[in-house]
């Protein structure tokens, strides 16, 4: 009882925070309600049980991906962020290409849930490890991804890693004449080499030479 | 009626945690305020209570009775929501937070992925701030802050990876219970140095306090914000700093695990060694504001991602390796 209530509240805010990631005017505000949307999906992994991924999920997408995103958009000119989405006939022409993909997603969708429904011999491996008692999610999904799916999982992590070089490659450039901090080099800097003491005679001064 | 009577007994529970965390938030501040003076050979707040005691009460009723001001070209909702979610969010993280080892408000499988998942949802609340003000200085002190926070979560992830190699699972009883025989701050002693540091820079304490640097910024994120609101933040900020305390008592101190566990010492309560753990480290905290001055951003960066990332990095492989060689690791 208690439990379909609050799935129910999850879901509705979940899917109403995604419509209006589309739908609202402001960028910043639609970046702030696709933060809300993952927050309600990870309560609804938290709701069935898998808690690891919806911690994984609030600290990944929500503590680091969407504050990113934010950052990006906080940046453009507040008074540009007018969203003509339905108005303008440039933005409409994008309407068709995102009406492909999320067909494609949702005959995705439908092939995994249709396969688990239909075919549960598929799942058998997974269904075996997390249904045995008294294993934490947490120690089910480690001993999969660690013995069956090393090597997709190591893939995946490669996969990452060589996204985030490339992004680190296109947009390094070498600035010409920015007079940076060299550490060591102030660290190591002996006594001897800045400072000199001189005996000052009284009306004779010092020659610094220049 | 039986829901309702669950309800009562768990608000019940909520307020008997919250309000000594909110009314040892404004002793820690006159505390914090204390400390600083002495370090400066100064006397601080003494004048309102015992020993200044009720300063922190003083100045809450001062920031009652303000007027809220909000700026006209301000995004009012934002503006509104900004002080709320740093607060909520630094309130809602004492729920898994063990005092002994039956009290707890919520004794989660996975207690420090959530401490850390509401740590690193407490940048919001000063990028909402920052942005939702409309104005140069909170702008630049949030955009500060954000990359800050990110940075430094990156070290504390991967030392909070070091201690849950050595207890094998992600429920913070458990962690406290694997330092029965030994406080991991002995053996990872480098890694409680790092946390510390991570831990002053993630909460935007001094020397890392440039999201509010007040020689550059005014006061960074917080400068368009009065009265009460203002109070909010505050409040969060320093709930905030309490909780870090606590995190880094329970990883690494030991958590509520009595130092002298013998006869006369073992009837004190576990609740009242953690917070004196947690005070303990608070004092660190504030020796360390009135100590050290504030670092460059780009040295904090530096810090940040070429030191304290590669060496606990390091850490991991080598704990991780020193476990597996010695048979040691924790497999249930």
């Amino acid at each position: 009882m208690a439990h379909a209530i609050f799935f129910y509240i999850f879901s509705t805010i979940a899917i109403i925070s995604a419509i209006m990631v589309t739908a609202s005017k402001n960028t910043v505000h639609s970046v702030f309600f696709l933060i809300l949307d993952f927050i309600s999906i990870s309560c609804l992994f938290i709701m069935i049980g898998a808690e690891f991924l919806g911690m994984i999920m609030l600290i990944v997408y929500v503590g680091a991906v969407a504050v990113l995103f934010l950052f990006v958009v906080m940046m453009l000119n507040v008074a540009q962020q007018k969203n003509q989405w339905f108005l303008s006939s440039q933005s409409s022409s994008h309407i068709p290409i995102g009406l492909i993909i999320s067909t494609i997603i949702f005959f995705e969708l439908i092939i995994v849930i249709g396969g688990w429904k239909y075919k549960p011999e598929l799942f058998e491996k997974i269904n075996s490890t997390s249904s045995s008692e008294g294993i934490s999610n947490t120690h089910s999904l480690g001993q999969i991804l660690y013995t069956d799916y090393i090597h997709v999982f190591q893939i995946s992590g490669m996969i990452l890693l060589v996204a985030m070089i490339g992004a680190i490659v296109l947009t390094f450039r070498q600035r010409e004449g920015v007079k940076k901090q060299d550490y060591i080099k102030q660290i190591s800097r002996e006594r001897s080499e800045g400072v000199e003491v001189l005996e000052v005679q009284s009306n004779k001064g010092v020659q610094i030479d220049d | 009626m039986e829901y309702l009577n669950i309800i009562f007994q768990e608000v019940y529970k909520i307020l008997f945690l919250l309000v000594p965390v909110l009314v040892s938030v404004a002793m820690i501040v006159w505390l914090d305020r204390r400390i600083w003076a002495f370090v400066q050979k100064r006397q601080g707040p003494n004048v309102v209570g015992p020993f200044g005691l009720l300063q922190s009460l003083a100045d809450a009723l001062k920031y009652i009775f303000k007027e809220i001001i909000i700026p006209s070209s301000s995004n009012k909702v934002i503006f509104i929501l900004a002080p709320i979610v740093t607060m909520t969010l630094a309130l809602i993280a004492w729920a898994v937070i063990p005092f002994n080892e039956t009290q707890v408000l919520a004794n989660i499988n996975v207690g420090i992925l959530y401490l850390f998942a509401v740590s690193s949802l407490g940048v919001y609340g000063i990028i909402m701030g920052g942005w939702a003000s409309n104005s140069k200085y909170p702008f630049l002190g949030a955009i500060r802050s954000a990359a800050q926070m990110v940075s430094y979560e990156v070290s504390i992830g991967i030392i909070i990876i070091n201690v849950l190699l050595c207890v094998g699972s992600l429920n913070l009883n458990d962690i406290v219970l694997a330092q029965q025989s030994l406080w991991f701050v002995i053996p990872l002693f480098p890694m409680f140095v790092i946390f510390f540091i991570s831990a002053l820079a993630e909460t935007n304490r001094p020397p890392f306090d440039l999201p509010e640097a007040e020689a550059e910024l005014v006061a960074g994120y917080q400068t368009e914000y009065s009265g009460m609101m203002y109070a909010m933040f505050w409040l969060g900020e320093y709930a905030n700093i309490l909780l870090m305390c606590a995190l880094g008592s329970i990883l690494f101190l030991g958590g509520w695990l009595s130092p002298i566990d013998f006869y006369p010492f073992d009837l004190i309560p576990g609740a009242v060694w953690l917070i004196f753990k947690i005070i303990f480290l608070f004092i660190l905290f504030a020796l360390v504001k009135a100590i050290v001055p504030r670092y460059r951003y780009d040295q904090l960066m530096r810090l940040g991602w070429k030191i304290f990332l590669p060496l606990s990095l390091t850490w991991v492989v080598l704990t991780a390796s020193y476990l597996f060689y010695f048979n040691l690791l924790p497999i249930n």
